[in-house]
Formats: C-alpha cells, structure tokens, sequence
C-alpha cells in the first residue's frame, strides 16, 4: 500500500525561508520564481507525483503555512 | 491520482492548530522561534488547556508571542519572567504558567530570577531559546555566545580572557533541587521538533503533577544576527552549537 500526499502552501504567509525544502525527503518542494505580496519567494509543491503527505515540511515551518493531506493507494 | 482528489478535508494530516492566531508573525524568515512557538501552541490544543494556560512572554524579539499563540498572557520586565511566573502560579495553583525566555533576557540579566525560581522549585515550566546572540537589539554578544564567535559587541570573535566562557545554564540548573525536569532539545528538523515536542508536553504534565520546575532549552538559531541564511543557520548551529550545547536529557526525575 503505497501513500500518496500533498500540501498546500499559505502562499501569503509564507516567508521562502527554505527549511522545509531541505526536510523534504522526497525532494517535492521548491521555491517558487515568483513572488508573494511581501516579496518572498514562497514555497510549493513542485512535484507533486513524488509527495507521501510526511508532514515534515509542515512540522518544521516557523510560519505554520503548510497543510498536509494524505491517502492510501 | 490528481492532486485536486487528495486535498479533501478527510484526507487532513495537518493543518495550523486553532491555539496558533492567523496574524503573521513579525520573526525573520526561517526564525526558530516560530517553530517553538507552533509547538508550544500544539501541546496546549492536544491536552486541551487553552483555557488553563497563562505564559508569560520575555524581553526580546519574543515579547509579542501573545499576538500568537491564543492563551492569556503577561509580559515581563527583562529577565524577570520567572518572578512573575512564580507570583501567577501561587495565585492560581490550578493554571498551566510557563515562560518563554531568550538566552540574553534568561542566562544574563535574568540570572538571579531563574536561579531562584528553580531552587524554590515552582511547579512551571520554562521554555529556554538559546541562540546564543541578543538577537531583537542587533546581534551582541550574550552569556551563551560561543568562543571565537564574531557578534557587533565582539567583532574579532569572543575569548575567554576578556570576555569568559560561553554559560551552560541549563547545566547549572540541572544541578538546583527544585527542578524536575531539564532537557536540551533542538527545532532544526523534524525529528527534532517531534522530540521538542514531547519534550514541552512531559514538562506541562509534570506542572500538573507539582513535581517541581521543568525546564526546556531549545538550540536555535537567530539567522539576521549570525548573518547566514535560514538553512545555512541551522547547519552551522548544528556543528557549532552542538558540541558546547549537546541536546538531550540532562535530569529527569
């Protein structure tokens, strides 16, 4: 049974600080090009085939901007 | 399967706890203290205290923590945190009283407040973010600051001759009868911040046992201050701070 996951990003209250980037396991986030109305490059799922709904990025957010979903397939 | 099938309100695993106020927190990108202070707020949810919990927030860029995190709050004088914790707990010996304290507002002028409030044993719980750097006033140096360590107030790096040892508080207060519980923990991955976690929670617990003051220092990192980049502060925090300040449990009675 493989787990499949994904996480939307508070675009505007996130501040691309990058630590989720680097807690990811699966490599699925990145920081986006654009920017948020602050000026930040926000984080987001940049691959979403290889997400497993981990929580790691959400757990280790200051920000507390990451929501995490996850299924069974 | 497509993303829009998973992101459903059944298939949550985590979201922000309802303890945590939406108001974007003022911290610099990447800041330790958000991390602690989400923890802090998730411990309060999952034991359901929100109504029971007074904290009482320092001197330092955390002095707005009650802007985030829903529960009643005091503020006090710099370093004095402890003495007001102590007051609030005697009056209501049936609240949850933490403080949330910086290594300059704690391990410096807060010395005499802390020391004592841990030897009297309070039942509260201190929650310690050592970033070893006055971070709110510009990066000077503070009692923890490691040895050769460049801040404003020592630009060629901190000695041992002209300004002392960096103070390993959290060891000296390990030793006082009255505390219960003192653990050194981190927030720079995930596991940590589970362990952190756990760490705050055993430490509410042991306020509602009465056993004595709990006390959790978290390893953090002021990113603005050491001038690196939120990830690149936490690797340096992990070789630097780490072998003056090993995390785990120092007493736990």
């Amino acid at each position: 049974m493989a787990l499949k996951g994904a996480i939307v990003v508070d675009r505007e209250k996130c501040k691309g600080c990058g630590v989720c980037l680097v807690n990811c396991p699966t490599n699925t986030i990145a920081l986006a090009k654009e920017v948020n109305s602050k000026g930040y490059n926000f984080a987001f799922m940049a691959s979403p085939e290889s997400c497993t709904g981990c929580t790691n990025c959400a757990t280790v957010c200051p920000d507390t901007c990451i929501t995490v979903y996850r299924v069974k397939v | 399967m497509d993303v829009n099938d998973i992101i459903k309100p059944e298939n949550m695993v985590y979201s922000k706890t309802p303890v945590l106020t939406s108001t974007t927190m003022h911290y610099c990108p990447g800041c330790s203290h958000g991390t602690v202070h989400k923890l802090i707020a998730e411990v309060i949810d999952e034991m359901g205290i929100q109504e029971k919990t007074i904290g009482v927030s320092p001197v330092g860029c955390a002095v707005f923590a009650y802007n985030y995190v829903d529960i009643d709050w005091q503020q006090a004088a710099h370093g004095r945190a402890p003495a007001v914790a102590t007051a609030t707990k005697r009056l209501h010996p049936e609240k949850y009283v933490f403080t949330y304290q910086g290594d300059g507002d704690l391990a410096s002028i807060g010395t005499a407040e802390i020391m004592h409030a841990c030897n009297r044993g309070e039942n509260i719980v201190v929650i310690f973010i050592n970033n070893a750097i006055y971070g709110m006033t510009g990066g000077q140096m503070a009692p923890t600051t490691l040895l050769g360590m460049k801040t404003a107030t020592t630009p060629y790096g901190r000695t041992k001759e002209l300004h002392g040892s960096p103070l390993r508080i959290t060891e000296l207060l390990a030793q006082l009868e009255g505390t219960c519980y003192v653990t050194r923990q981190s927030v720079h991955n995930a596991a940590s911040a589970r362990k952190t976690k756990r760490a705050i929670r055993k430490a509410f617990e042991n306020s509602a046992l009465g056993k004595g003051t709990s006390f959790v220092e978290v390893v953090s990192t002021c990113n603005s201050g050491w001038k690196l980049s939120p990830v690149k502060a936490n690797e340096w925090m992990v070789e630097n701070m780490f072998p003056k300040y090993p995390v785990g449990d120092i007493k736990d009675l």
